[in-house]
């Protein structure tokens, strides 16, 4: 890490414009092979490519086209059945439920999530002691694994051995099952999504605030403006991109949700918790149904790309 | 990266509102809020150790406190099974390979990206960042197909090789934008006194990118470790099972044994607990920078 010093930005001269470095004049290259770019490019770049076409961009594209099928992984697919699995994935009430509990679990990043990590992050920004533990703390469950968080907090709302249950113990209340309820299995995940992602995105919001030139905030202070002022008028319009930025994973972080939600329900009760993942594994993959998964993995496709691009364009054009 | 790595983060000059020395009472209410927040991250990890101690009639009376009887036991038993040893060794096999060649064939291809100038290059570099813009999970169907015709299904490899390809996106985005930020001079240099490309990328480039190699890494070997879809696709052999899918595995064996579970829990999730707290500085700035750029 001593050499980011001495190396990293500051010290550019990298021309923006794309044509990087300066080639080997005509008379180089004729002198001697090593000057050649060909070599370099015909050992360095195939690994990487092979890689990623055949295990990234095929399989995306197989998925299009077994997508029109109905198969069962086994010989060729042969039953052609035009749009048929997408009609069945529209219909599908467990599939418009995955939809809306992603769309939730961006709702409630939003609404709860990014105001609790900007809140924590002015603080840990602030002249304070312990701030580098605190950092530490909030960190930590960012680097657990989505599993290992599920698992564990499959225990917390345990109503019988887990933590919610020896607190309504301790009020002598009956003893609440909410990821067994399918009125409150989704909010339980919320909290365990919140809880696992906040401190990734403090520590964004530490980023940002430290980028804030704080004269800026020293005219502000001469000015006589309050704390909560400075904040709202000054700092927050200032933290624009990195709002936009922490929206963005997100989404991207929702649409991909399932290692969390095995542990916990599954997806379930009755489907109440499903993602478009834990779908997209229950109704497809558990089934060995192909065809019909694969349309739900073009659905997310488009969906995923189609975000990423027009929130780019629209909200994180000038960033 | 620099930028959260190497500077102080709590450093009152850089911090927002530091004109002013804190008035007693907000120094009160910070401290309330940071300890209530910390106390509730911090709890389930304490309960879920502790727990592991316990006897399940304990745990259901006592899910909090401390255990009546500590139960070594428990964690004895686990610490001495070969099956979290295996697993443990499992997910490292997987992470270290994944790690591997994640950072040489990205580096490799950034390298090209970063110095060289060919017929669609650019559109190349395109065609990359389409992978960063979709899980693996969309495909996950023609990706099993294609990694059983490939005879890989309950393999290593089988789980490695689509983790190495669906981060070579990510990969290959940081060591461009790194490797064009080094000074151009070092460059032109190079090629004067008569160094190839490929003497300059082993002799000049990968010693200078000690902190984007740490960053990639991270990112690539903490994404492999707690990984857990490809692998629950691609293996079939408890025997292969990283640690993610053998909790799974193991909760369903002691379903009604929430003791062991806990214990198990807090032993796969150890190592990364430990290497966290003795490396914070790096995965953390590594995360989220990482994330940032790319």
């Amino acid at each position: 890490m001593s050499m980011s010093d001495t190396t990293m930005p500051g010290r550019t001269y990298a021309p923006a414009n794309g044509q990087t470095r300066p080639r080997a004049t005509p008379q180089r290259r004729k002198r001697s092979l090593k000057h050649s770019k060909w070599p370099v490019l015909l050992l360095f770049l195939p690994p990487a490519l092979l890689l990623f076409t055949v295990l990234v961009i095929l399989p995306m594209g197989e998925a299009a086209w077994y997508s029109f099928y109905n198969w069962n992984a086994y010989g060729l697919p042969q039953q052609w059945v035009g749009w048929r699995n997408y009609q069945l994935i529209f219909r599908n009430g467990a599939f418009s439920q995955a939809l809306i509990n992603n769309g939730l679990i961006v709702a409630a990043s939003i609404l709860l999530q990014i105001p609790l990590a900007l809140w924590l992050a002015t603080m840990i920004s602030s002249r304070i002691h312990g701030a580098l533990f605190f950092r530490l703390i909030f960190f930590l469950p960012y680097v657990l694994a989505d599993v290992a968080a599920g698992m564990i907090w499959r225990f917390v709302y345990d109503g019988d051995f887990g933590l919610v249950g020896g607190i309504a113990h301790l009020f002598g209340a009956e003893p609440p099952y909410w990821l067994a309820d399918r009125d409150t299995a989704m909010y339980a995940i919320l909290g365990v999504v919140i809880w696992k992602y906040f401190g990734f995105h403090m520590m964004l919001f530490i980023a940002g605030l430290q980028a804030i030139d704080k004269s800026v905030l020293e005219a502000a202070d001469i000015d006589g403006a309050t704390g909560f002022q400075k904040f709202r008028l000054v700092t927050l319009p200032l933290l624009g991109s990195t709002v936009r930025l922490s929206i963005f994973f997100a989404v991207v972080g929702s649409l991909q949700l399932f290692d969390m939600i095995m542990p916990l329900t599954g997806g379930g009760p009755s489907n109440s918790t499903q993602t478009m993942v834990t779908f997209l594994y229950n109704f497809g993959v558990t089934r060995m149904q192909v065809g019909f998964g694969s349309a739900v993995g073009v659905v997310l496709f488009v969906i995923c790309v189609t975000l990423a691009f027009s929130y780019k364009r629209i909200f994180m054009r000038h960033d | 990266m620099t930028d959260i790595a190497t500077s102080q983060p709590i450093d009152a000059a850089t911090a927002p509102g530091s004109g002013r020395r804190l008035r007693t009472a907000t120094q009160i209410y910070m401290y309330v809020a940071l300890i209530l927040v910390a106390v509730i991250v911090v709890v389930p990890l304490i309960s879920t150790a502790l727990g592991g101690f316990k006897t399940l009639s304990d745990l259901r009376g006592n899910p909090f406190g401390m255990p009546t009887e500590w139960q070594w036991s428990n964690y004895g038993d686990i610490i001495v099974s070969q099956r979290y040893w295996l697993q443990m060794g499992n997910s490292l096999v997987i992470a270290v390979l994944t790690v591997f060649l994640t950072l040489a064939f990205g580096a490799m291809a950034a390298f090209c990206f970063a110095h060289i100038r060919f017929f669609g290059s650019d559109y190349l570099l395109n065609y990359f960042l389409i992978g960063l813009m979709f899980p693996a999970a969309t495909a996950i169907l023609p990706l099993y197909i294609r990694i059983r015709d490939l005879g890989l299904v309950d393999t290593y490899w089988g789980v490695v090789l689509p983790q190495v390809a669906f981060g070579t996106g990510m990969s290959i985005m940081l060591f461009r934008n790194y490797f064009r930020n080094l000074p151009s001079e070092l460059f032109d240099a190079a090629f004067v006194d008569g160094c190839g490309y490929m003497r300059f990328f082993w002799h000049v480039t990968l010693p200078l990118s000690r902190p984007i190699i740490a960053t990639v890494g991270i990112i690539s070997f903490v994404g492999s470790w707690n990984g857990y879809i490809l692998p629950l696709i691609m293996l079939n052999s408890e025997s292969r099972y990283p640690w993610p899918l053998g909790i799974m595995i193991y909760r369903g064996e002691f379903n009604t044994e929430w003791q062991l579970v806990l214990a198990f829990i807090t032993l796969t999730i150890l190592p990364t607990i430990i290497v966290f707290f003795l490396a914070q500085k790096h995965i953390i700035a590594g995360l989220t920078a990482g994330a940032v750029k790319s």
